[in-house]
């Protein structure tokens, strides 16, 4: 067998097979121990679901009963549900979404059809980032200042607004995400055909991003759903039935924020049965969301 | 003819749709730039009254009407930064094991489980911390730390204090948990876009999937994965339920972490309904929400900059 | 033992088929690598199919083959780059100093420290130009701050890359030119010292006067490695082989000296394949 290398050319003590496994063996072992640690990483972080999840089931359905969702909130010690807080929830998130959805999907259309690349788009697209990382407490703070103030007192119509807010930049960003993926040659093809640019927009790029952009949507729902801070000063609360939106209105999580912090045993449980009823909504529309998209692709 | 009618029409759709694109995103523009002005507009009462100072002043004084943000500063930044210190380790334990480490078959589910996470309403974080974390540490973890740690020299002062569970280091925990996903997902999708080639060259030279991660990977990604957690900074600063049940809530700086506090999100969060329209209480808390937006819009602002070049990709 | 009597890139040998000149005959030497029945699967998909020769010690052995003739793929099983990835597998003989490279239970540090690669693209790792070759030195060795820096020159030096960067390598890798780049990683591969070293089209993303250099750089450099090289390119092939192989649908048709099968290939796809009928 030849000699690999002419030792004396290479610089450095030579080749000890000993010091080279002493350093593998050494290497192996940092290895081993970073593998490990990233897997008990990954198991706590699975952990907390897992304690989260099992908190809520096991305190949530000792609490649930039909009264629940049959009742409105009522004073501690008397037979009470969420019943107006579960409708107050579905009323302000619906039309939140319906109102922040289509000013969301022209934004992202912009940045997307119209503003690549510009400067102006640049802008909007990082205030729009901001926006979908700011605090949700300043924006229930800020339509707190425009509407609740103004306009005598609050109401369900300033909660809605609040929560439009927040849809707005979610649904920018999944609309611009997903434009960007339709490929040029499409809309070359489609202009080419003679058609006006809304029409290739609507009919063709809107319609291929559709999942996407319904993906978006149905995370932007589950996001406003478990909102609490931003209806605190805006749609406030009400302990009893009302779909009057020029009114307070009741909330899921405002309301389960005053029950779980008050000190009466029935209030906490019915919050525990609230938590248990917007985490398995929330839950259910994020897996749904991921399941629309996947069924695209 | 009517070629030129069907065209027409386009046109005419074209510059409607085109305006109707723009003003939206005027309006958010505008939005952001309502947001900042009205804050300020409503904080001003406060600004006028105490000055410069109230950044600092650590007074909250209903009675004799004298306010000061320094508490809730104070505790929104510990907070905030200590949930980081705590997060970002388990963050990148995550997004490793996910990108480099899991077999092929676990991925995708305990990627979703980990987005599951990102998804539960902070107000739940909330419930489950109060109600089965701060039990739990109060009796079983916080006794022995504050026994054995707390008798420490140079750190032992952090430790000190009643066992009560809430507090400063309880919200810390709690917020860690809820920025753990968000920065894990950044770290994931970085991670994700480094060329295999890199990794197989080092990989070719003999190093391990530590050496590959530590030599190229995280060099490779370094400015994004900073950006990511800028990204969980910039929520947690913000974070208002979650923290509001389970720091304690007191107006006052205590040098130990088992020490009760509260921050800006929790004290608006608390005091708003307590706070008369027009009072200076109220300016004051708006002023406080002020200040938090400067604040989170910094932090954001350099985690979108930091952030760019992927987002591009 | 080495019997080359002439290593110039400018050979002159036999005129072969389709003007490819092939360097002048020499003898191989013993073998370095003993491939015996080695296969490799993708899942299911056997992508190479039952293949035995010998890669002869610190000479260079050309790949060529039209793409997805597995010529890649067999680069790739040498270093157990494959292992990376599941799902795939190789089974067989590839004996190297006594030990089965494609063994389950081999070492693939240590392996993979013997067995360098160099990769089609350059990929410099984005730091100073001399922590990309200490990179992999520190992997397998403790040296002195001294050694260090001798090592780097000398794997530099023989990467001939030390002139052109000796002033400036504390400045990033990424900046310099691709041909530069590849002849760093080329060095930061030697600067392990490895026995073998695969070269996995190294030039195709280079331009005509970068490619030159890195085929003299190959020539250089088997007087002390062991030298596989997949190529597209026949002149290629020719200018910097002493023994081709080609490899078809996965398969091994024929493997000669270079001079013999460029001049004189015993099979008809070879021939086919060398005066460019297909590929």
């Amino acid at each position: 067998m030849s000699l690999s290398m002419t030792a004396s050319s290479v610089p450095g003590p030579r080749k000890d097979p000993e010091v080279a496994a002493r350093l593998g063996r050494r290497r192996k072992r940092a290895d081993v121990i970073v593998r490990t640690l990233c897997m008990v990483a990954t198991l706590l972080g699975i952990a907390f679901l897992i304690s989260i999840l099992l908190t809520l089931f096991v305190r949530g359905f000792t609490a649930m009963s039909p009264m629940v969702f049959t009742h409105s909130t009522a004073p501690p010690g008397s037979e009470g549900g969420l019943a107006n807080a579960i409708v107050g929830s579905l009323i302000q998130a619906t039309i939140g979404t319906a109102i922040g959805t289509p000013i969301g999907m022209l934004v992202g259309t912009y940045l997307a059809e119209y503003a690549r690349g510009s400067k102006f788009g640049n802008v909007v697209r990082f205030v729009s980032d901001i926006l979908l990382s700011a605090p949700s407490i300043l924006i229930g703070l800020f339509v707190y200042q425009i509407l609740v103030l103004p306009f005598g007192g609050f109401s369900g119509w300033a909660g809605v607004v609040a929560l439009a807010i927040i849809v707005i930049p979610v649904v920018v960003r999944t609309t611009e995400d997903m434009l960007s993926l339709i490929p040029n040659t499409l809309r070359e093809a489609v202009i080419g055909l003679g058609s006006p640019k809304w029409k290739m927009i609507v009919f063709v790029c809107w319609k291929s991003a559709m999942s996407g952009i319904i993906t978006g949507i149905l995370l932007a729902v589950a996001r406003v759903a478990g909102e609490t801070a931003p209806l605190l000063f805006t749609s406030l609360g009400n302990n009893t039935w009302s779909t009057d939106l020029s009114r307070p209105m009741a909330s899921l999580p405002v309301t389960i924020y005053s029950f779980a912090g008050s000190p009466f045993e029935d209030w906490i449980a019915l919050a525990w049965a609230g938590a248990l009823i917007i985490t398995l909504g929330v839950l259910s529309l994020n897996i749904l969301a991921r399941t629309v998209l996947r069924g695209r692709k | 003819m009517p070629v030129r009618r069907a065209r027409g029409a386009g046109n005419i759709g074209d510059v409607i749709f085109e305006w109707a694109c723009r003003g939206a995103a005027i309006l958010v523009l505008a939005l952001l730039g309502a947001i900042i002005v009205e804050l300020f507009i409503a904080g001003l009462p406060a600004f006028r009254a105490f000055g410069l100072p109230f950044i600092w002043s650590t007074e909250w004084d209903p009675v004799q009407e004298v306010f000061g943000a320094g508490v809730s500063i104070y505790g929104t930044v510990v907070t905030s930064v200590l949930a980081i210190v705590l997060a970002v380790p388990l963050a990148f334990g995550v997004a490793f094991y996910l990108t480099e480490l899991a077999p092929v078959w676990l991925k995708r589910p305990l990627g979703t489980a980990i987005e599951l996470l990102a998804a539960v309403p902070s107000i739940i974080y909330g419930m489950w911390g109060f109600f089965v974390i701060v039990p739990a540490f109060a009796t079983y973890l916080q006794p022995w730390i504050i026994d054995n740690i707390g008798e420490l020299p140079l750190i032992g002062f952090l430790f000190q204090g009643a066992p009560f569970g809430t507090g400063i280091f309880m919200a810390s925990f709690i917020l860690a948990i809820m920025i753990l996903p968000f920065i894990a997902a950044t770290m994931r999708d970085v991670f994700d876009q480094v060329p295999p080639v890199y990794k197989e060259s080092a990989y070719g030279l003999g190093a391990t999937t530590w050496e590959v991660m530590r030599g190229v990977v995280l060099p490779y990604t370094r400015i994004s994965v900073v950006g990511g957690v800028m990204l969980g900074l910039g929520r947690a600063l913000g974070e208002t339920m979650a923290v509001t049940f389970v720091i304690g809530n007191a107006n006052r700086i205590t040098t130990s972490l088992f020490g009760p506090g509260n921050t800006i999100a929790s004290l608006v969060a608390l005091e708003f309904g307590e706070s008369e329209t027009g009072s200076l209480k109220l300016a004051s808390l708006l002023a406080l929400g002020f200040i938090l937006f400067v604040l989170s819009f910094i932090v954001l602002a350099v985690s979108r900059y930091l952030l760019r070049s992927r987002l591009k990709a | 033992m080495s019997t080359t009597t002439d290593t110039g890139v400018s050979a002159t040998g036999q005129q072969g088929f389709g003007g490819v000149q092939a360097r002048s005959t020499v003898a191989l030497n013993a073998p370095r690598i003993a491939i015996k029945n080695l296969e490799f699967f993708y899942g299911d998909n056997r992508a190479i199919k039952g293949i035995d020769f010998n890669i002869p010690d610190r000479q260079v052995t050309g790949m060529i083959g039209p793409s997805g003739c597995g010529k890649s793929t067999l680069l790739r099983v040498l270093n157990r780059m494959y292992s990376l990835y599941p799902g795939q597998r190789a089974t067989g003989e590839a004996m190297l100093d006594g030990m089965n490279i494609v063994a389950p239970d081999a070492d693939l540090n240590a392996l993979r420290a013997k067995i360098g690669m160099v990769f089609q693209k350059p990929t410099p790792f984005p730091m100073t130009i001399q922590e990309n070759i200490a990179f992999g030195i520190r992997l397998h060795e403790k040296l002195s701050r001294a050694q260090m820096d001798e090592r780097i020159e000398w794997a530099l030096t023989r990467a001939a890359i030390w002139d052109e960067v000796k002033d400036r390598l504390d400045s990033s890798a990424l900046g310099l030119s691709g041909g530069q780049q590849q002849r760093l990683c080329i060095a930061r591969t030697i600067a392990v010292r490895p026995e073998v070293i695969l070269f996995d089209e190294p030039t195709s993303a280079l331009d005509p006067i970068s490619t030159l250099k890195i085929e003299e750089l190959i020539d250089e450099l088997k007087r002390d490695f062991t030298i596989v090289i997949v190529t597209h390119n026949m002149q290629q092939a020719a200018r910097c082989a002493d023994q081709v192989a080609f490899f078809y649908l996965g398969e091994l048709i024929e493997v000669a000296p270079a001079a013999q099968m460029f001049t004189a290939p015993k099979h008809a796809k070879t021939q086919e394949y060398i005066t460019g009928r297909f590929g």
